[in-house]
This record gives C-alpha cells, structure tokens and sequence, in this order.
C-alpha cells in the first residue's frame, strides 16, 4: 500500500485514504472533434513501466483532485502537484530528471 | 517410541501439567508444550494423513514449516481447521482432531491411493476427468472433493473478536532470534523507535538449542542479557506471538499477533492485525532446514535434524531411541551429539559427504563412539505407520543395499534455506549462493521505498550466515547501516558480541538420495508432504513440456499447499533443474506471497463485522418507520421502507394497498435519501448546461425542470428534478444512490477540467428531511396545516416557494414521480419527524398511509417514468428511453454529447423503450429476454428485446412491464415471446409505456 501526499490539504497518508483515476493530462474533445481524436481521448490510455502522471483524489480526506508523478515499477513517487495544471511543473520534472537520467518520460502523448 | 525424559526441556514449567484430548483420547503435557510436543511425548508420532494418498504422517518439523501435522482445534464457534500442532501453544482443556481420513486415522480406506499411485501422477486429474463432459459434475467432481481435502469448514458463527492495530516506527525487525535482537540493541542505541515482532512465545531462536559460547558465556545467558537491556530502551517495543506476515508496499508491514490463542479463557480480541509503517524493515528471520529426498521420507519417525534437536533441547522429547542420522553437512551432527548425550543410541550418522578429514564436530561424533559412515546415503525407509529401519546404500551408486539398520526415527538435513519470503514480498531480488547451495537475498536488489531506496534489510541467517559469530556480526552491522541511513546517531565505542568460532567443513549439495537413484526410487521420494508430490512427479512435469518453475508448480501443485512449499521449493525446482539438466539459478524461484504463515480471516476483517462492517445511514424518520412495520430495503449504505406491513398482512398485500391509495387518497414517502446538492456562481448556470444533457441556464427562479446526467462516454448516469433558488443558485436532486457519487462527479470536472468557471457545489442531502405528500387529497391535507398558498394558481405543477407549514419553516416543490397530485416538502433535518408526525395526523380522515419504494416503483411504472439503474445500466443512452425531448439541440456542447453522435450510438437499430403488457395479465419475468428469429453462431436463439422492470399494477389490475426492444416504439401492438427460468414461455404485447392517464391529468390539478 502506497504512502501519497496531498499537495491541496499537506496530508501524507495511507493509500486506502485517495483514489487514482488512471492518466493525467489528457486533453478533452467534445463535439467537432474527429472520430480519432474522439476516441483517443475516451479510450486510449498509456501504461508505461515506469515513470507515470495519474490523477488522483483526496477521496477520504479533502476531496481534492491532484496529480502524482511515480514509477509504475518500483513504485517511487517523485512528487505530487496541483490538478489545475496542463503539464507537471518543473521542479516535478527536474526530480525526473535526476532520479531517471536515461529516461527521456514526460506527459507528452 | 517417542517419550518425555527425565531430564531437560528448558522452555517446560514441569510444575504445571496440562490435559487435553487427541481425537478424544485424553493426553497430559506441561505449561511450555507446543501440542506437537506433548503428542510426541505421548507417543503420538502418527498424527495425520496426507492429502491425496492418505499416507500414514507424522510431525517432521518443530516450528511454521510443518507440512503434515495439521488438525483440528477446537469445537463449535471456536472450531478451526489446518492447525500446525509446531505452531499451536498447549492449553489446559485443548482439543485437537486429526485431518483428512475414513473412518480413523489408525486405519483409513482413502490410503488405497497409495498403491494407486503409479495411476495418479502429476496431471493426473487434469488428464484422466476430460470427458465424458457431463460427468464432469455429477461423477467426477463429487468423488474428488469427497477424497480430497484437509480439514473441516467451520460451521459455527466466530465466537472470538478480532482488532486492527495501527503502528509506526523508525526499523521494525522481524524475528526475535540471537540476530534480531542484536540489531535491536544496535538501532535501540541510536533512540530510534524500534519495534521487534517474535513470531513464537520466547526470545533466542534456535541459538540455545544449537549451543555455543557469546563473548565467553553460554548463548542462553547472552540472550538473557540482551533482553535486559532491551527493557531499559524506552524507545524499543518488543512483542512475542507476533509474526512478521507480510512486507508491502513504502514500508507498510502486516504483524499477526496471537493473544488468546494459548490461554482461551482471556477476555479481549483472538488476534490482533498490526497494521505497521516502518521507516525501514529488517528482517532476521532465520534459515529453515531442508529435507533430504530419499526414498520412504515421509513416513512417521523421519525428522528434520534440527527439529529433532529442538524436541529434545526444548521440550526434553526423544523422537526415538535409536535415531540413525542422514546429512550432507556438519550442522546436523549437533543432533547426533545432542541424542548421544542424552542418553540415546545413535547407531549411525550416514554423511553423503566424503571428507578429507574430520572437521570439528564430527570429530566430536566419533570420540562419542557414533558409527560414521562418509559417503553413504539412505537406499529406503523402512516401516509403515512408523519408522522400523533403514537400508543403506552409497550416495554415488543407484541405491543397492549395503546393510540394513533397525532404528525407529530418521533426522534428515540437507542444509539451511535463508527464510528470504519477507524480503522478496515487495520486490527484493534472490542470488544462488552455491557455496551454501541456497537463495539468498540480492542485495544490490532490495524492495524500494517511495523515496526510491531500499527499505529492508536482512540480518543473520536471513542473509545466508550461518554461524553464530557471522549472524552476530551480520545483525549489528546491518543494524548500524540501516541507522546511518536513516540518519541516525549511533555511539562510536559499540562493536558486536563475538561468539567462539567452529571450524566446519563446507555441506555438498544433495538432490537425490541414492545419486542415481531410479524410477522406483523416485517414486516413494517426497518433495512437497503436505500436497503429495514426489520426486516422480517434478521430473514428469519436465518431460511433459511444463519447464518453466511456475508451471511445473502449478501442474504438480508442488509448494501449493498451506506451507507454500516452505520445505518442497528448493528441494523441487532443483529436482527441476536436474530433470532439465539446467542449472539452479537459471530455473529460478516461484513467487514468495504473502503472508508468510497463514493468517486469520477474522484478524483480516478486525472488528469490521455485522453492524460495523459498515456505516448505516438513517432518515429522520427512521425510528418510526421501524415502529410501524418497516420492511427494510439497502439502497447504498441507506436502509429505505420497501412497504409498511400491518398485522399478519403479507409484504405483497401491503405494496398492493400503499400503491391503491395513493391513487384514491392520500400516501407519504419518506423522500429524504434523494441527493440534494446545490450548485452557486456566477458561472453555475454554464456549467449545469455543461453536466446535464437539457438546458439549466435558462430556468427562471420559482420554477423546477426535470434533467438527465450523462458521462462523456454517452451513457445515461443520473436523474433528478433540478430547482432554480436565485439568479446564481440551483438545487439539484439526484437519484438516492446517486449523491455521493454525482457531487463527486461535479467535482472531478470543476477541479480538474473547468477550473477557472466561479462555481461552488455543496451536497447538502443530510441538511434536509424531504416528504411526498402524494394523492388527489394532498393538497387538503397541506391546507389543513396552513400556513402558505399552494393552490393550483400560486403553486403550479413544476413551481417551489419557500414558506410555512403548520408553522415549520418548508420548501415545497410541486414535482411527481407517481403521475398523482404531489407535493415534496424539504424541512430542516431535525423537524422531519414532527412534520411527519403532523401530516399524520391532519391526513388521518384524509385516508393518510405511508408508502415504500416498491409502491413508489409500481406508481412510476403505471406512468412510464423511467428508473435509474432498471432502465439504464451503463450501456443505455436517454435516446433508447425515449427521452430526445430532455435533451437540448441547442447546446454546442454537454458532457456525452460528442459520444451520442458515435456511429454506433445514433444507429437506428438500437433497443428501446417500450411498454410490455402480458396477454394473459400474468407478471412477466424480470430480466428476461425476448426471442425472435433464427439462431446465432452458438446455437441460441436470437434476442430482440428484454424486461427493463415489471410489476404488477393494482390499479390496471394486471402485469406491466418496460423493455428495450429491437425497432420498439414501431412494433406496437406485436406480441413478444419471452421465455421464463421457469420454463414457461410469457407472451406480452408491445404497448405504449404510459399505462396509466396517459394525459398527465391527476397530476396537474
């Protein structure tokens, strides 16, 4: 079980206290967009092994939406970081960066 | 025989003897006993049968690792099966029952398998009970689970409780042997929070038993000083019968924590769950012994050495009086010597070694006067139910006798596994050591924490150290880094405790005994007891393409029993690795799960149980519901009135009576579990547009519009009447299920996609207690109480105002689920009862009943109200519910407006909703399918439609349904086939869903 830390309240807690609702920063398209660009926004998914951005909530605690940089393989959290955001901050990137020096990761579809 | 001696037992209070019954049979051991113990030392050696072949077994281990002598404990509410006798503390007045045998243990007729076993090899089952196919249920399955099996299911409800323990600390260490409490001290030294979890009842381990001298004093003393010190730290919590179960992820450790188990009598919890987060776990949890594989094995009498050792040092139990001793190094010796002076006759030690010269100890063997014979192996066990002698053979050769020995037990060794299931649960990596032919833990590999760094650490002979001056060494040091990480100060002048060294020749890795033993060998080798499988079995597996260790496992069930292969994994894939003629390493490991031992499922569920599993969520009025003959329904973690039952009335006959008088007088729902959540800005309006499927925007204040919610997928997902407050105000209702998660809903978008929209959402469900006043005297009941106009004029169908009632401060909302006149009256939470209470009383010549959710079901259904969740579940738009009209073509944009243009969502060939009317006014079927034309490509009939929700209407007199429908709504009048689970086959003609004043006349006087 995962310790998170909220960035919206500053709690670090128990795993069982948030929820994660899979990718972070997916762009919307609504009406007008094309069949392709429709269908990779509600269906495709990335599952990397290794560095991923999720969404998460406060689920039992304040409620809040946040983002968390970790590593899907040996579960390393780089950091957790406003919802209200369209790409991790730089200081996320930068842990990235130094911790993961080979990997090129980062949001980009 | 196995006997108590005279002398000796350092962990028995000879001063408090215990009774207690084995299959009935009483039986007297001391305070101090395991029941493993107290069995041997009444000459119960025989004390189970095996699993698939009833073979006759006995104890061979002395602590988790026992495969075979598992029982019965208990009776009734505290009845609980597969007991470990090694592991299970003797009481005063403990009952215990063997396992898996008919009629008796002494005689079993399921122990034909035995000499059925050329029949049932590996993959046996999966071969032999293919076809024919139908025999599969009534034949095959029945025979197997009766054969099969260990112990009993519990039948009675748990009379025990059980707790959950929250803790935290800077090191944890598993394991309270000489090397756990040696890193204790080390991390103790710094001021650290230090947390220490001993699965058995004492400190030590096996470090007295196997003897040996500690910076010039016995281990004993040692150990009783380190405890010592311990009690002084402040900072350092020791716990006995509390087993490390299971290491997770970022640190988090379960502990299983054994209270009353070994005194019944005390009150509180059974087992308590410790629920701990370590800033870093050590682990020195010991090394357990492995068998050797020679052929008879497993019959009662052959014991691990150092098991042995442990009877008779711990419990001053002899096994036997003549123990012949096999091993393939020099730790097992200690046995020998340890028999010898007890007293004991040891008429051989067969060493599969052949030495250069004498190390140590088997010097010490041979000036005891011990026949060794180097180089020689066991050819066969003989005996039945118990050990009567051994032929012997060389080790090099295929097994031809040499001599034979009477003797009446067998101590094994074939080296020491490093217990490594700790450090591998969360991802720790294992490295062959073939010098110590063991896995051991990778250090370079060690399970990652969230920082990114390893979080445990093994010490002892859980790092592969074997000697106690390396598990001393090994324990302070791992202590020391792991203090210095975490950044801990540790004092300069501290180095470890140096125990006397013995000079030990290396062990020789032995996989089969004889070398060359053949076929018949191997075939009454056993590698996993407690699963049966044998040596045969694995090298079966290998020539049948199963060459992966995780299949081999799987198609054996080698190590897939309740010890998890605790003594058959190293022993079986190394035999897997012969078959292969690949090497160890390269085979590799199964899995290590957790927990390490079994655990409890009550310890698991802790006090969540019965009415704490979960939270209950109670209206307002819920004690008078129950009071006037509730018959409760869950709805989520709500419990709503499904009827009110009078007298002997039937739960159907009350439904019938609440749904007729509705419709004719006056009825009253308790509506307060509705999801009421109000949505405030300057932005609210723009964002309602965006959540349901109509326009919000432009509802004027005073007035209420029924909305349709669905997610960005298309689906259907919520339904509610929303009332606009004020300018920037809107209330909107959602289904009772629905709260939560739609606020949760409205959230997720605003946080994370409309973040900079000025909008602000509350639910305020619990703030409010909501009644229907429902029925053609509704309205003068209302009048009765007085107080505000609600008059046709002032208050129209689809309006709100805020005023009084009877003197409560209200909001009434003209709205109807029920096609009748309707009022929902919303009052602060805490009036709801009273306001209730005196709508009670002015309906009472009114006709005034309360009503349930079924009547409130039946009266939508009479009027073609669709419901949340019978209508749609997940895969239905608002367009196959006919409900186009709640859906604006205005709008540019709505959450599942993109999706509803998807091809497959606009295609015409959609099922949808119709009414369903049976021709013979019987209740169709719920969920049942319509059948039409032809077959699909398995052979079943095609479908082309299905019951949605059905009733029986009172009013009509007669069976109602709704249904998706192929092509529905242009089929009127067309009779579907519907065919029951019953077997009877229901006809229904497609009708309009509006069954009941189809004009919406009642409701809008």
């Amino acid at each position: 079980m995962l310790t998170i830390h909220c960035p919206c309240c500053g709690v670090t807690a128990e795993e069982t206290e948030f929820h994660a609702h899979g990718e972070a920063h997916l762009k919307r398209f609504g009406p007008g967009s094309s069949e392709d660009e429709f269908e990779g926004y509600l269906f495709m998914r990335k599952n990397p092994k290794g560095v991923h951005f999720e969404r998460w909530r406060h689920q039992y605690g304040c409620g809040k939406w946040f983002h968390v940089a970790r590593c899907t393989m040996t579960l390393e959290v780089f950091g957790s970081y406003s919802a209200q955001t369209t790409e991790p901050p730089q200081e996320i990137m930068d842990i990235i960066h130094d911790r993961r020096p080979d990997t090129a990761a980062g949001p980009a579809r | 025989m196995s006997t108590r001696l005279a002398t000796g037992g350092r962990l028995l209070n000879t001063a408090k003897p215990l009774n207690f019954t084995f299959n009935g049979k009483q039986l007297r051991g001391y305070e101090g006993d395991t029941l493993a113990s107290a069995l041997l030392a009444n000459d119960q050696m025989l004390m189970g049968r095996s699993f698939k072949y009833h073979r006759p077994r006995g104890v061979v281990a002395a602590g988790p690792e026992e495969p075979n002598a598992l029982v019965n404990l208990g009776s009734e509410g505290r009845f609980e099966p597969n007991q470990r006798v090694t592991t299970t503390e003797l009481f005063d007045g403990l009952e215990a029952a063997s396992q898996n045998h008919w009629p008796s243990l002494e005689f079993d007729v399921g122990a034909i398998n035995t000499h059925l076993s050329r029949f049932l090899p590996a993959g046996f089952y999966y071969k032999m009970f293919m076809y024919p196919r139908s025999f599969w249920k009534h034949v095959y399955e029945p025979f197997i689970r009766h054969s099969a099996g260990l112990g009993k299911a519990p039948k009675a409800r748990d009379a025990d409780t059980y707790e959950h323990f929250h803790a935290f600390c800077d090191v944890l260490i598993v394991g309270g042997g000489v090397a756990g409490l040696e890193a204790a001290r080390t991390a103790g030294r710094s001021g650290a929070r230090v947390l220490l979890l001993e699965q058995t009842n004492h400190f030590g381990g096996r470090a007295p038993v196997d003897g040996g001298t500690v910076d010039g004093k016995p281990v004993d003393k040692f150990v009783e000083e380190i405890l010592a010190e311990l009690s002084e730290m402040e900072n350092v919590q020791l716990r006995l019968r509390t087993m490390g179960a299971g290491v997770y992820d970022h640190g988090y450790v379960l502990g299983y924590e054994q209270l009353t188990d070994h005194v019944p009598e005390n009150a509180g919890p059974r087992h308590r769950l410790w629920r701990i987060r370590a800033g870093h776990v050590i682990t020195a949890t010991g090394a357990i012994e492995r068998p050797l594989s020679f052929a008879g094995n497993d019959i009662p009498g052959v014991m691990l050495a150092g098991a042995m050792r442990d009877y008779l040092v711990n419990f001053g139990v002899s096994v036997g009086d003549r123990t012949v001793l096999v091993t393939n190094n020099d730790n097992a010796y200690l046995t020998a010597i340890a028999l010898k002076h007890a007293g004991l006759d040891v008429p051989a030690i067969l060493d599969a070694r052949v030495l250069p010269q004498d190390s140590e100890l088997v010097a010490q063997a041979r000036a005891l006067g011990i026949r060794i014979l180097m180089g020689h192996a066991i050819s066969a066990v003989k005996g039945g139910k118990r050990v009567t002698g051994i032929a012997i053979c060389s080790q090099a050769g295929e097994g031809a006798v040499l001599e034979e020995i009477a003797c009446d037990a067998v101590a094994m060794s074939g080296g020491w596994s490093p217990v490594v299931h700790l450090w591998s649960h969360c991802g720790g990596k294992l490295r062959w050591d073939s010098k110590r032919a063991c896995f051991s833990p990778d250090v370079d590999n060690p399970p990652k924490g969230a920082d990114g760094v390893g979080f445990v650490t093994t010490a002892g002979a859980a790092s592969g150290m074997f000697p106690l001056d390396d598990v001393l060494h090994d324990a302070h040091a791992a202590a020391d880094g792991v203090m210095t990480t975490l950044g801990f100060k540790l004092p300069r002048d501290i180095s470890p405790p140096n125990a006397a060294r013995r000079e030990e020749a290396p062990m020789a890795p032995v996989w089969m005994m004889p070398h060359g033993a053949g076929a018949k060998l191997r075939e009454k080798t056993w590698l996993d007891y407690q699963n049966d499988v044998k040596v045969s079995d694995v090298r079966l597996a290998a020539q049948e393409g199963f060459v992966s260790v995780e299949h081999a496992k799987r198609y054996t069930t080698l190590g897939m029993a309740t010890d998890q292969g605790k003594l058959s994994n190293i022993n079986g894939l190394a035999t897997l690795a012969g078959a292969l003629d690949a090497e160890i390493p390269t085979v590799g490991t199964t899995t290590f799960r957790p927990p390490y031992h079994p655990i409890s499922m009550g310890a698991i569920g802790g006090g969540a149980r019965g009415a704490t599993f979960q939270p209950l969520r109670r209206t307002p009025m819920h004690d008078w519901h129950d009071a006037n003959g509730a018959i409760w329904e869950p709805v989520g973690q709500w419990r709503r009135t499904y009827a009110y039952t009078r007298g002997l009335e039937s739960t159907h006959d009350a439904v019938m009576r609440e749904v007729k008088n509705v419709r004719e007088n006056l009825g009253l729902l308790d509506a307060s579990t509705l999801g009421k959540i109000i949505v405030k800005g300057p932005d609210a309006g723009r964002f309602l547009d965006m959540l349901y499927t109509n326009m919000m925007s432009t509802l004027k204040p005073g007035k209420c519009r029924y909305g349709l919610m669905c997610n960005e997928n298309g689906f259907l997902i919520d339904d509610g009447v929303v009332a606009r407050i004020d300018e920037d105000t809107w209330l909107c209702h959602t289904t009772t299920g629905g709260a939560e998660s739609i606020h949760a809903h409205m959230e997720e978008w605003l946080q994370t996609e409309w973040w900079d929209w000025q909008v602000y959402v509350a639910n305020v469900t619990e703030q409010y207690a909501q009644i229907a006043v429902v029925g053609p005297n509704a309205r003068q009941a209302l009048e009765r109480l007085g107080g505000m106009d609600v008059s046709k004029e002032t208050l129209g169908f689809m309006d709100w105002a805020d005023g009084t009632l009877g003197g409560f401060n209200c909001r009434v909302y003209r709205i109807s689920f029920s096609g009748e006149l309707s009022y929902e009256i919303a009052v602060d939470a805490s009036h709801g009862q009273a306001l209730w209470d005196a709508l009670m009383a002015v309906g009472a010549d009114l006709g005034v009943m309360p009503y349930g959710t079924e009547a409130l079901h039946i009266l939508r259904a009479e009027k073609g109200f669709i419901m949340i969740g019978d209508e749609s579940d997940g895969t239905v738009i608002p367009q196959d519910l006919g409900l186009s009209w709640a859906i604006s073509k205005k709008k540019d944009d709505y959450l599942g407006k993109r999706a509803q243009a998807r091809s497959h969502m606009a295609d015409p060939e959609r099922w949808q909703l119709v009414g369903l009317e049976t021709t013979d006014g019987s209740t169709l079927p719920d969920g049942a399918y319509a059948v039409g034309e032809g077959t699909n490509d398995n052979g079943q009939r095609n479908t082309v439609g299905r019951v949605t929700s059905t009733y029986h209407s009172p009013n009509l007199g007669k069976g109602i349904a709704m249904g998706l429908v192929h092509h529905g709504p242009d089929r009127m009048g067309e009779v579907l086939s519907f065919p029951g689970v019953d077997g009877k086959v229901y006809e229904a003609r497609i009708v309009d869903p509006v069954f009941y004043d189809k004009d919406g006349e009642k409701q809008n006087v």
